[in-house]
């Protein structure tokens, strides 16, 4: 591939993914009308989902899920070592997502509501950044492709890779979008980064901030106009605890 | 200006000869709130009654019709180490109706800006010659206060504009084009007594707005009170969400991004609506803000609209519909911030 006439390397990816739905990974392999250029600017060595090639010599491994058992760490260790960038691809991987859940119960409990009598290891979920270093977040649920194609097309370019740092209702203003708010509803969007598009407020369903803080996020005052709103403070922290993403508005 | 009178009848068949040949926008109704208000936008209409002209105001303004929210300005297809450039203005002729004064008035200082600017924008400029303006006026909702800024009225920036007289609407006719498409439906010559009912009508919305906001000498007052700690208190509230700058009609500060497209054959220059709100509209190569502050950020999109413009053009760029405030979760608006300035520096007086 060559770019203004430059030869450009292609990124050698692993896709590796822990506990989670998968459906980030599918992500990668959706937008067709894109695919093949998309899949130019790589080589792929190892992505159970499109390939059958088993490799171990990626540059650039792309984790998916959370960690929630014994093995997992043993796993994501070994991938971390072999790559020289490791990022963590869905809010699962930055932030435990929805298996955070799971934490508020002892261990125990969960097993047995789940399995039953078939029981299973299992361990008190941890985002990837709990357990390895990672070199960079990919949030959403799922990754947005496009924003995944951007930052690739930066890596080959050599640019710096950008995510927005304002909240989602930028976005959902310029859909033209009522306000899920007003339709009484919660929406974390006024607190949640954007770079979604506001997939969630344009079919009219609040935002649960799958994607992370915004930048310099105003908690105080949206837990007022919340409140303001008639939402109860419990609602309004189970809200915010849907993805584990929002942890700093929990901390206040 | 040439005047007219026409049936609501017989507008309405005007309406739809214009729908049937250009792409038509009007207000709608696209929601229902949770306290059982419409809610309305300027969408595309395909007959004269899917838009609700005795709507209250519409949620967003139409500066995105003339600044869409992110335009492309040009492409790049590279050849070798070598590349071209493409552009493309062209817009085709379209039909806005149900403008209120204060969204014409909005798109007359956008004109100020991109067309008689230093800079025109040849978007703009085609996007504006190619929409056909139909204003309507209306009574005052509560919050209104477009008329403290003069703009409860029009003058010009439109083609056609309609004053309600009950049964008929009294048309003040800007632009040959108007004049001209009214020739294939009936009008009359206004008499006497339609005109008497026209001033009688506007003098009736000008005595009916329930909202004023005192803007003499806001300038100087905004001056003064660069460090009030009024800022302060409405900066804690701003969520930093860019709605305000997103619905208002005037607000126009963008961004441009360049883009490689994934093939790496083809890139694109953007432009992008932003807003002084955000958190890095200040931001610099290297990572510096100038404006860290949720505080700073608020202030200074006060002062665009009610300072830094009015020094330049001696108007400020805002036009008083008072959609920020309306939108606005944390309840910041104009009329409570300048009264709040207002109030502040009246405490500082000395005690006579």
């Amino acid at each position: 591939m060559k770019y203004l006439g430059i030869e450009t390397e292609k990124v050698r990816i692993g896709v590796f993914d822990f506990t989670g739905c998968e459906g980030c990974e599918l992500q990668l392999a959706n937008k067709e009308g894109t695919l093949v250029s998309f899949l130019d600017l790589l080589e792929v060595v190892n992505f159970r989902e499109i390939s059958s090639e088993r490799g171990d010599n990626y540059d650039v491994a792309l984790v998916e899920g959370a960690i929630s058992r014994d093995n997992e760490i043993e796993r994501l260790k070994q991938i971390r070592e072999k790559a020289k960038v490791l990022v963590a691809i869905g809010s699962c991987a930055c932030f435990g997502g929805v298996n955070y859940l799971k934490n508020r119960f002892s261990m125990e409990n969960v097993v047995n509501e789940v399995y039953g009598e078939h029981k299973v290891e299992t361990r008190r979920v941890q985002s990837i950044g709990e357990v390895v270093k990672v070199d960079l977040e990919i949030p959403g649920c799922p990754v947005s492709k496009e924003e995944v194609e951007r930052i690739v097309v930066d890596l080959v370019t050599g640019a710096d890779i950008k995510f927005p740092k304002y909240p989602v209702c930028i976005e959902c203003r310029q859909k033209l979008n009522t306000c899920v708010f007003d339709l009484g509803k919660i929406c974390l969007g006024p607190i949640t980064r954007a770079g979604c598009g506001a997939v969630c407020p344009s079919s009219k369903v609040g935002c649960l901030g799958c994607r992370g803080p915004a930048e310099d996020a105003n908690y105080d005052s949206f837990r007022q106009i919340a409140l303001d709103h008639g939402f109860t403070a419990p609602r309004i922290e189970e809200k915010l605890k849907f993805f584990n993403a929002l942890g700093a508005a929990l901390q206040k | 200006m040439i005047y007219k009178v026409i049936t609501k009848s017989e507008f309405k068949k005007f309406i739809n000869g214009l729908i049937k040949e250009n792409q038509t926008f009007g207000p709608r109704q696209v929601d229902e709130d949770i306290n059982g208000k419409p809610i309305y936008q300027f969408r595309e209409v395909h007959s004269f009654d899917e838009m609700d002209l005795d709507y209250t105001v519409t949620y967003s303004s139409v500066k995105n019709f003339f600044l869409p929210f992110r335009e492309i300005l040009s492409r790049y297809t590279f050849q070798g180490d070598d590349w071209e450039q493409s552009l493309e203005y062209r817009v085709n002729p379209r039909v806005i109706v149900g403008l209120r004064p204060c969204d014409i008035n909005g798109l007359a200082i956008l004109d100020k800006i991109f067309i008689k600017g230093a800079f025109p924008s040849p978007y703009y400029l085609a996007r504006r010659n190619n929409t056909f303006l139909i204003g309507m006026d209306h009574e005052p909702l509560e919050d209104c206060f477009c008329e403290s800024l003069n703009h409860h009225v029009v003058r010009h920036g439109f083609n056609l504009f309609c004053s309600d007289l009950g049964d008929r609407y009294y048309l003040s006719i800007d632009s040959s084009k108007a004049f001209n498409f009214l020739k294939n439906v009936e009008t009359t010559e206004p008499t006497k007594k339609d005109n008497e009912k026209f001033i009688a009508r506007k003098n009736f919305i000008e005595r009916s707005f329930k909202t004023r906001v005192e803007v003499t000498g806001l300038p100087s007052f905004l001056d003064i009170e660069f460090k009030s700690p009024i800022w302060k208190k409405w900066g804690d509230k701003c969520l930093n969400c860019g709605t305000c700058a997103m619905v208002c009609p005037t607000c126009y500060c963008y961004g441009i991004e360049e883009s490689i497209d994934v093939s790496l054959k083809t890139s694109r220059k953007e432009r992008f609506q932003y807003s002084c709100n955000i958190v890095d509209f200040a931001e610099v190569a290297g990572g510096h803000n100038f404006r860290p502050l949720r505080e700073d950020r608020l202030k200074y999109r006060f002062y665009h609209h009610y300072r830094g413009f009015a020094e330049n053009a001696e108007e400020p760029i805002c036009v008083g519909c008072n959609r920020c405030g309306r939108a606005c979760l944390a309840g910041i608006n104009p009329r409570d911030v300048i009264n709040d300035l207002r109030l502040e520096s009246k405490d500082e007086l000395p005690a006579t």
